[in-house]
């Protein structure tokens, strides 16, 4: 009966094909929309979370200052660390997997007569551990090089780029002011943060070279720490705090002069702020599927008028409220769900398409597809009842006199 | 006014109306459609229902095929008052006991002649296979074989007519209610109609119950009925029609 009544609200959909399509478009770009949205947001989410995993999983990042007060910069009335406090951190804490000191400034790089203004980054082979950075060319640094604070770097992809263009760096020398320097690696290309800055731009050293022969001084701006996979950043975070606190020597009453940031908590903001974007987004797709099912509930309310004749005709000869009820629901209920399954297909090439215009991974979730169809299934219940309710309640005798 | 027993003793009551009154409408702008009619037609009978136009005998006919609820009085079918059912009681006695023919054929446009029969039988949930066996059995009952994949608009008024009594009686139902079924149509078309309500009549047992204007067409019928301003004027036995 039910199969029957399926077939039947096609063939009335059929029949009257162009009128039908034009009811349904409301729900096919409402579904669209809300997949295509939830889609490319979904996308955007991970790209945001895969960007902030190249900066290196379980990475805590301990600062001198209070706080976070843009890139780059901390509170000038704190004394920065020294390779000591790293390697304090390194002996005393337990669970880590890498502990790297770094120092920096702004440079020029010179090539030839390439020229180039960059960072320079004092550290250890751990920094390319705990960051993530993997070798595409060369080596690391030895041990003894960086013990003796010799002149060799490895260059970011930018740095490489811009001096070498497309001939090979290795074993090349290059000028960092007065240092010269033999490039002895190239890095792989990270690419853009998500704050927007080229993470490949800045060339590595050993951070006693950076100390002795650049900077003049034995500061470390900061020091990196991750943590071991399953060991909680909370605890590692309190850790250093204590063991920093003892010694920087600060009293019980003071406050920190130096924070320690645990990169997941950047993380879940991000992805959090991203959520809420799709969110809303989604959100405002979700009105044309209601302005979808008010454009349905009109047309069945047409289609229950002119037919009602046909209703007289079916009450006449036996059908219950019930039956016509249920004939004039599932058409509507026929109608919104292929407008559903047409939106689903839309909306799946829309987001591959958007996808790619907008340089976010797709990331297909069957979740969204499913409730958006549900959905619409929903839209088709809910305003095709009225319709169907009053097909149900006319009076045979009115309806069959009707014209 | 003859109040002989025109159903014969013995013979069933399948229909009893005692009474039965309706009102449109109330106070003084109240229109007293019927005023207590007192019928009984009996199983297998032909009955024609003649009279003016608003002497109540559509009024009627809608309330023994239970499209309409009698405002007073009691309508008994097969000793069960209609007047105390719900809709949908009256929709199942519609569905399993009764069969239309109307005036306008009134069947479903652009559906074909074998899916307007089969349709009653959608309702009593007959199988497919069934269903569709027994609506080319009716179509042809009525000599429309060959007809069936028409829609009305492909059909004669004389045809349609036929599809819509073969709609009727796909269901075997006790009493076909006629509402003016030659109205439409010329008096040879007409004539082909009566035979075939008549034949269903005497061949099936089927019990009709049929208005008509047209005295030619009520010399079928084995009893006439004239109402006159909302009361039966008179009955007469038709002698011929035996």
């Amino acid at each position: 009966m039910l199969w029957e009544t399926i077939l039947l609200a096609l063939r009335e959909i059929r029949r009257n094909i162009m009128r039908s399509s034009l009811t349904i478009l409301g729900i096919v770009i409402g579904v669209a929309a809300v997949i295509t949205m939830v889609t490319l947001g979904g996308g955007a989410t991970a790209k945001v979370t895969s960007d902030i995993a190249k900066l290196g999983t379980n990475l805590l990042l301990v600062r001198p200052g209070q706080g976070f007060r843009g890139p780059g910069r901390t509170r000038s009335t704190a004394d920065m660390f020294e390779v000591d406090d790293a390697e304090a951190i390194a002996r005393d804490i337990s669970g880590l997997t890498g502990v790297a000191p770094r120092a920096s400034q702004g440079i020029q790089a010179i090539y030839g007569n390439q020229n180039w203004s960059t960072t320079v980054t004092g550290s250890t082979n751990a920094y390319l551990q705990v960051r993530n950075w993997a070798l595409e060319n060369g080596r690391q640094f030895t041990d003894g090089e960086l013990r003796a604070g010799k002149a060799v770097c490895m260059l970011g992809a930018t740095v490489r780029k811009e001096l070498f263009g497309s001939q090979n760096p290795i074993n090349a020398m290059i000028r960092l002011e007065r240092l010269s320097c033999q490039v002895i690696g190239l890095l792989e290309s990270k690419g853009q943060s998500s704050f927007g800055t080229d993470q490949d731009d800045f060339v590595l050293i050993p951070l006693r070279t950076l100390q002795r022969r650049i900077a003049g001084n034995t500061d470390v701006s900061a020091i990196y720490v991750s943590a071991q996979d399953g060991v909680s950043t909370k605890k590692v975070e309190q850790d250093i705090e204590r063991l920093m606190r003892e010694r920087r020597h600060i009293s019980s009453a003071d406050e920190d002069d130096f924070h320690v940031r645990d990169m997941q908590e950047l993380v879940s903001t991000m992805t959090g702020t991203t959520r809420v974007l799709t969110g809303l987004l989604g959100a405002v797709a979700a009105v044309s599927l209601l302005v979808g099912g008010i454009g349905i509930m009109n047309i069945m309310l047409v289609s229950v008028t002119e037919r009602t004749r046909e209703i007289g005709i079916r009450l006449a000869i036996g059908a219950l409220e019930r039956d016509v009820l249920i004939q004039f629901l599932v058409e509507a209920v026929v109608l919104s769900s292929s407008g559903g399954l047409a939106g689903v297909l839309l909306g799946i090439v829309g987001a591959i398409v958007g996808a790619r215009v907008l340089g976010v991974p797709f990331v297909f979730d069957p979740g969204i597809v499913v409730i958006s169809f549900a959905v619409s299934g929903a839209v088709g219940v809910i305003f095709g009842y009225f319709p169907a309710r009053r097909a149900g309640q006319l009076d045979p005798i009115e309806a069959l006199r009707h014209e | 006014m003859k109040t002989t027993a025109s159903w014969q003793t013995g013979q069933q009551a399948l229909i009893k109306l005692q009474g039965v009154a309706k009102v449109y409408g109330k106070g003084p702008a109240a229109m007293h459609a019927l005023r207590g009619i007192d019928l009984r037609i009996g199983q297998g009978e032909f009955v024609a229902v003649m009279g003016p136009s608003g002497s109540g005998k559509s009024t009627c006919m809608n309330i023994l095929g239970c499209l309409d609820t009698p405002s007073g009085g009691a309508y008994l079918f097969e000793g069960v008052d209609v007047s105390k059912l719900s809709r949908d009681q009256r929709a199942l006695l519609r569905r399993n006991y009764l069969g239309f023919v109307f005036q306008g054929y009134n069947l479903l446009n652009r559906t074909s002649a074998l899916e307007n029969v089969e349709l009653p039988l959608i309702y009593r949930a007959t199988p497919a296979g069934e269903r569709r066996a027994r609506a080319f059995q009716a179509l042809e009952a009525v000599g429309l074989k060959g007809w069936e994949t028409h829609t009305p608009s492909e059909l004669s008024g004389g045809q349609q007519q036929r599809v819509a009594i073969a709609r009727a009686i796909v269901t075997n139902p006790k009493v076909l209610l006629a509402d003016e079924p030659t109205g439409n149509l010329d008096s040879a078309r007409s004539r082909e109609i009566m035979e075939v309500l008549a034949a269903f009549n005497k061949e099936l047992g089927i019990t009709i119950a049929m208005v008509t204007h047209d005295g030619h067409m009520a010399a079928y019928a084995q009893r006439i009925v004239r109402f006159l301003d909302g009361v039966i004027e008179a009955e007469e036995q038709n002698g011929e029609v035996a």
